[in-house]
């Protein structure tokens, strides 16, 4: 359908260039500051959820003095809802290691790792052949940086970042206090350089196009393009890479299936946005970067979306903090009481209330942001958590 | 068939006598043998110098480090909303009716166990699940019959 807002946008799945690793053999031939300055001059931040300025980043990581340091690709995606960095990593892998290299140009880091989550184990003979040719490049320009996979083990919390790098040092996957962070102190105390995938592909794209043509993408708040993972009632299911700064109606009539209720944005640590709001919502614009986008039309229940983004959470909190390990199960154990009629209405007050708290009180991201979706749903369909 | 004591040490080679080892040890067992016994953690503590119960804690933290028996093949059907929302009930009732147990059961021949998991990043193309670690996509009723079927065969 014709739309003027909703822009696509064709960089991160182009074809590579022609000789394997070409975009980091000419970045090699710039200076380093100059590099990192590009980066943060883009405008690019993290893709995996919390959306830090990747170029700042790399350059605190530059700063640091250690001869030891390590460059990780998050690519947990547990995130209900977010396939795009499987995608990526099947259909253009030399993009993200061609990041990850770049990253370790700039910064000194000898060592990389791709942490892969188990659910994704069957990528890994792929994966190691790609990099045979990547440890051959980087050898054959002279970079001293090899990378290697870890599989993960199945948990959704290790990916947050410390968690991750609790897991790879062979301990349970529960997040670390921040500060320090990883960046001063990561992986075997060592400093860390941990981002997303599709942060990695991007840094290597923006060195390839340049700072400007990227920023120029966007509007003036938010600038670049985006990989969206859109699921649920839709016709075009997939990953879709979108210029960012659009509204949500725009992107409902792109997207949607003409009958569309509720969109969750940003996975379920995200905002569910009910209709009445799809007109004066930007997607990223106070709810998350990630990109997962499930849609939802007049035939589900938000009682069982809801309930099943509970019982997601109650199974994967990692337990170590009061606020997220109880809280999980009563928030899903209280919408059960109202919905059964055992617990009146006003309970679901309390409730929100209790999700305001763990936002407060918890220690990681996961505890935190369970409210983000909580409060939203049933703020805006309370009638179908009564009846 | 390579002995428990032979990944450890292969693994030990890798990675040094350190708890950074561990992982992949516990990892390579389950690939082995689908499931990590009491004795394993036993002698992957003696190996790494930790006690069983740091095994033991590390390897329950994790859904797909299993400690307790599982049949040869563990299918993990998605539960995550949108697979719910595309039919994941009735694969679920359908792989119940072809292997003849309920879910968390493992089948009496010891091929198949049925579990559940979370999001398995398919959500484009459900309702998903794994047996071991091959994806199956966009799954019927009867799609799960021929898959099911296809697995007999093969250990036939
Ligand atoms: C519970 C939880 C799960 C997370 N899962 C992921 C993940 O699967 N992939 C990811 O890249 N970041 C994930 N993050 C964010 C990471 O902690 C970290 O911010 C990110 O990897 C940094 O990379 P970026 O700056 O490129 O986004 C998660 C955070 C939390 C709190
Ligand atoms: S908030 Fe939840 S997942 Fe995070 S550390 Fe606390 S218990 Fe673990």
């Amino acid at each position: 359908m014709a739309n003027n807002q909703l822009k696509r946008v064709d960089i991160i799945f182009s074809p590579y260039s022609v000789a394997p690793y070409e975009i980091l053999r000419l970045t090699m031939h710039k200076e380093k500051s100059d590099v990192i300055n590009e980066l943060i001059e883009s405008g690019l931040r993290g893709r995996g959820g919390a959306g830090f300025p990747t170029g700042l980043k790399w350059k605190y990581l530059a700063a640091e003095q250690d001869s030891e340091k390590y460059i990780i690709c998050n690519a947990d995606e547990g995130e209900p809802g977010t396939f795009k960095d499987r995608k990526l990593l099947v259909e253009v892998p030399r993009k993200v290691f061609s990041g990850m290299a770049i990253a370790a140009y700039v910064t000194g880091a000898k060592i990389g790792f791709l942490y892969l989550r188990r659910e994704y184990r069957n990528l890994i003979p792929q994966l190691n052949k790609e990099l045979d040719i990547f440890n051959e490049s980087a050898k054959k320009f002279g970079l001293d940086f090899k990378i290697s996979i870890f599989s993960g083990s199945g948990a959704y919390v290790c990916g947050e970042e410390t968690a991750l790098i609790e897991s790879m040092e062979g301990k349970r996957g529960e997040p670390r206090n921040k500060p320090p962070f990883p960046i001063q102190n990561g992986y075997l105390g060592k400093p860390t350089l941990v981002n997303n995938v599709e942060t990695f592909a991007s840094t290597s794209m923006i060195c390839r196009i340049g700072a400007d043509k990227y920023k120029a993408l966007g509007t003036d708040d938010q600038h670049g393009s985006k990989l969206f993972s859109i699921s649920g009632d839709s016709p075009k299911e997939g990953v879709h890479e979108l210029e960012l700064g659009m509204k949500i109606s725009d992107f409902v009539e792109e997207f949607g299936d003409g009958d569309t209720k509720a969109v969750q944005i940003g996975g379920v640590a995200g905002f569910c946005i009910p209709r009445k709001q799809f007109e004066t919502s930007i997607i990223g614009e106070g709810n998350t970067t990630g990109g997962a986008t499930m849609i939802f039309n007049s035939t589900r229940s938000m009682y069982n979306v809801l309930h099943n983004y509970l019982d997601f959470f109650a199974e994967e909190s990692c337990g170590q903090c009061t606020p997220c390990r109880v809280g999980t199960q009563q928030l899903l154990k209280g919408i059960e009481a109202v919905k059964s009629g055992k617990k009146p209405a006003s309970y679901l007050d309390d409730l929100i209330k209790l999700s305001k708290t763990m936002q407060i009180t918890s220690k990681c991201g996961l505890g935190q942001s369970v409210t983000n979706s909580f409060a939203s749903i049933i703020e805006n369909f309370r009638e179908e958590m009564i009846y | 068939m390579l002995e428990i004591s032979e990944i450890i040490q292969e693994k030990v080679a890798e990675h040094g006598r350190e708890r950074k080892a561990l992982l992949p040890i516990l990892q390579s067992i389950v690939n082995l043998k689908n499931y990590i016994a009491d004795k394993d953690m036993v002698q992957i503590a003696e190996a790494l110098d930790i006690s069983a119960a740091d095994v033991y804690g590390t390897a329950s933290f994790y859904s797909f480090l299993e400690t307790e028996e599982k049949g040869k093949y563990v299918i993990r059907v998605c539960k995550s909303i949108t697979c719910e929302m595309k039919g994941k009930h009735c694969v679920l009732k359908a792989l119940e009716d072809t292997l003849k147990v309920k879910l968390g059961e493992t089948t009496h021949d010891g091929l198949f166990s049925l579990e559940q998991a979370n999001c398995l990043g398919l959500c484009d193309v459900g309702p998903a699940m794994l047996i071991n670690e091959q994806p199956y996509t966009k799954l019927t009723p009867d799609s799960v019959h021929e898959i099911i079927t296809e697995y007999r065969n093969k250990v036939k």
